[in-house]
């Protein structure tokens, strides 16, 4: 039997072990197969009532494929190494977010 | 005055509706609300006049002529049945179809949509069983209602939560927790992983546990779970009450201490008591779970009661944020299509007529908020991709005894199947059939995750075979 250590957490995917390069890859490719228009996001602190990270550029409209995504990952990554970083979705025909999941965790811990 | 013999054709007495409400060449308008009823007549009743009285029954009709009836315009407001079809391998049984014009109904009122439609008409002795099996109700009424106080939309944004089913789990034992115990209990699950955490529907407030007391207990647990985890948690209180001014009290109150949710028991409560607490919900920020006691009492028995997907409309009409809405796990494939056809009618725009899912009209909800579909009851960690492959990402699945009944506690538990829950998003955005690999994508989960093994290891892995089966 183990006690649950006590530990911060980041919604959707955060309950998995950090995810490569090319996993974060495979969820991007799923995104803009959908239709949805993916963003980046980062913010020096994480907490449950704040709902608005600040943008990376603007959307990424005109992204094509996962690689134009995850370039802009590493770009912010190298910029703001200190932050969170997250990845969004947005859908323009339902006209709302769809998805969001954490990318980069500074000091990233194994799970 | 003489009365006339029901089978002579129409005189003053009393009525033969067949004359007046049996409209075959009827074509309905857009503005009419219109219902497919399944009916059995009785022995010697021809279907005809059954369904006319079917019509009758449930609007303008009453069983003798009375003077009056001449100071008003009767097809102003007359139900019309305007169409009948025998139901395939069943003997003596059919589908009537009746359309109401939209003047029948007062605005915005579910109770008084309902009164009309399902009242007398269901202990009508020309009948011997009737059920009221779907709706189809005209964008000029829908829009005389709010709906659900939020939607998924706005509940999504709310609790910052995207791209995953939301996971919850009932507080258990049902009853005998004392306030303070009881909160811990909701602690250890939020801690662990859970979104939600769910009153029995029913605990109210009974003496081993006053409401008061529950919220309070229960809002330190997710103040404290929402600090420590950096992630957004609720509780639905339940604000169920013997009384619409006691049930107020409580959802105030709830909204006084800053909860996000509260829940309620939409037939047991009634429609009215529903929709003032949904109005409530939308004006002051609260999302509201909707539970559904009574609800095989009423949709069980294939040839009499409502159908559910017509109890899943009216709610939505009422509103309500989320909406129980059984697991399918483990079922026939029919059952799964219905069951599916009717999470549609929840949360969709605009469902068509499907048969095949027991849709018997094409819907266009006007835009109206979606209701999010809860499974719950009886599901574990093995049950998780099935259930992910099934409902999609707007729902929320709920495991009670698989959160509560894991070895090591909840917050392990809960662990356990936000890790299962992740892993099978994960998979399934990577394009692998979870159906097919959905035990895999567990097992592979099981080796970093010792809370998602003790769960694996505590209950069985189960056949996934929904695949080979063909549906009709």
């Amino acid at each position: 039997m183990k006690t649950l250590p006590k530990e911060r957490r980041y919604e959707t995917l955060s309950y998995l072990p950090p995810l490569s390069d090319q996993q974060i890859a495979k969820q991007i490719d799923y995104m803009l197969e959908q239709g949805y228009i993916p963003g980046i996001e980062f913010n020096e602190t994480s907490a449950a009532d704040e709902h608005y990270w600040t943008m990376w550029k603007l959307p990424l409209f005109n992204a094509r494929t996962s690689q134009d995504v995850l370039s802009e990952v590493r770009e912010c990554r190298g910029e703001y190494s200190n932050c969170y970083i997250r990845v969004v979705g947005f859908d323009n025909i339902k006209q709302c977010q769809m998805i969001s999941f954490i990318v980069y965790k500074p000091g990233m811990s194994r799970y | 005055m003489v009365q006339a013999k029901s089978s002579a054709g129409f005189n003053a007495g009393v009525q033969d509706y067949r004359l007046t409400y049996y409209m075959p060449e009827y074509t309905p308008k857009d503005t009419d609300l219109l219902a497919a009823f399944r009916f059995i007549p009785q022995p010697g009743v021809p279907p005809e006049e059954a369904a006319a009285a079917i019509a009758a029954e449930s609007s303008t009709g009453t069983w003798t002529t009375v003077w009056t009836d001449g100071l008003t315009d009767l097809d102003r407001y007359k139900g019309r049945c305007y169409d009948i079809e025998p139901v395939a391998n069943e003997d003596n049984q059919y589908i009537a179809f009746i359309a109401y014009p939209l003047d029948l109904f007062e605005e915005g009122s579910v109770t008084n949509m309902l009164t009309s439609l399902v009242g007398n008409v269901f202990g009508f002795k020309a009948l011997r069983a009737l059920r009221l099996e779907d709706l189809r109700v005209p964008i000029a009424y829908l829009k005389t209602f709010q709906g659900p106080p939020h939607g998924i939309v706005v509940e999504r944004d709310k609790l910052n939560k995207y791209g995953r089913p939301l996971l919850g789990c009932t507080i258990k034992p049902k009853l005998g927790l004392s306030a303070k115990n009881y909160g811990r209990a909701v602690y250890e699950c939020l801690r662990g992983g859970l979104d939600f955490t769910k009153d029995d529907e029913n605990i109210n407030s009974q003496p081993f546990m006053r409401w008061r007391d529950r919220f309070l207990f229960v809002q330190e647990a997710i103040e404290k779970a929402q600090a420590e985890t950096g992630e957004v948690k609720g509780h639905y209180l339940n604000v169920t009450a013997p009384t619409c001014e006691q049930m107020m009290q409580r959802a105030e109150f709830a909204k006084e201490i800053g909860t996000p949710i509260v829940m309620h028991d939409f037939l047991t409560g009634g429609f009215t008591a529903n929709t003032t607490l949904a109005k409530y919900c939308r004006d002051n920020g609260l999302l509201l779970h909707i539970h559904r006691a009574m609800h095989a009492v009423i949709d069980r028995q294939k040839i009499h009661g409502i159908h559910f997907r017509v109890l899943a409309k009216c709610l939505r009409m009422s509103g309500g944020d989320h909406l129980h809405s059984g697991t399918v796990v483990g079922k026939l494939e029919g059952e799964k299509g219905i069951t599916m056809g009717f999470v549609d009618l929840m949360r969709e725009d605009h469902v068509e007529e499907d048969r095949a899912r027991g849709i018997y009209f094409t819907q266009d909800w006007a835009s109206m908020p979606g209701v999010m579909p809860v499974a719950s009851g009886g599901i574990h960690v093995w049950h998780m991709p099935a259930l992910v492959e099934i409902f999609g990402d707007d729902s929320c699945l709920q495991f009670g005894g698989g959160t509560l009944g894991h070895p090591w506690g909840n917050a392990p538990g809960a662990t356990a199947n936000r890790v299962a829950l992740e892993a099978c998003i994960q998979a399934r955005n990577e394009g692998r059939n979870l159906m097919r690999e959905g035990g895999d994508v567990i097992r592979d989960a099981c080796k970093w995750s010792p809370e998602l093994a003790a769960a694996c290891e505590l209950w069985k892995e189960i056949k996934f075979e929904y695949e080979a089966i063909d549906t009709v």
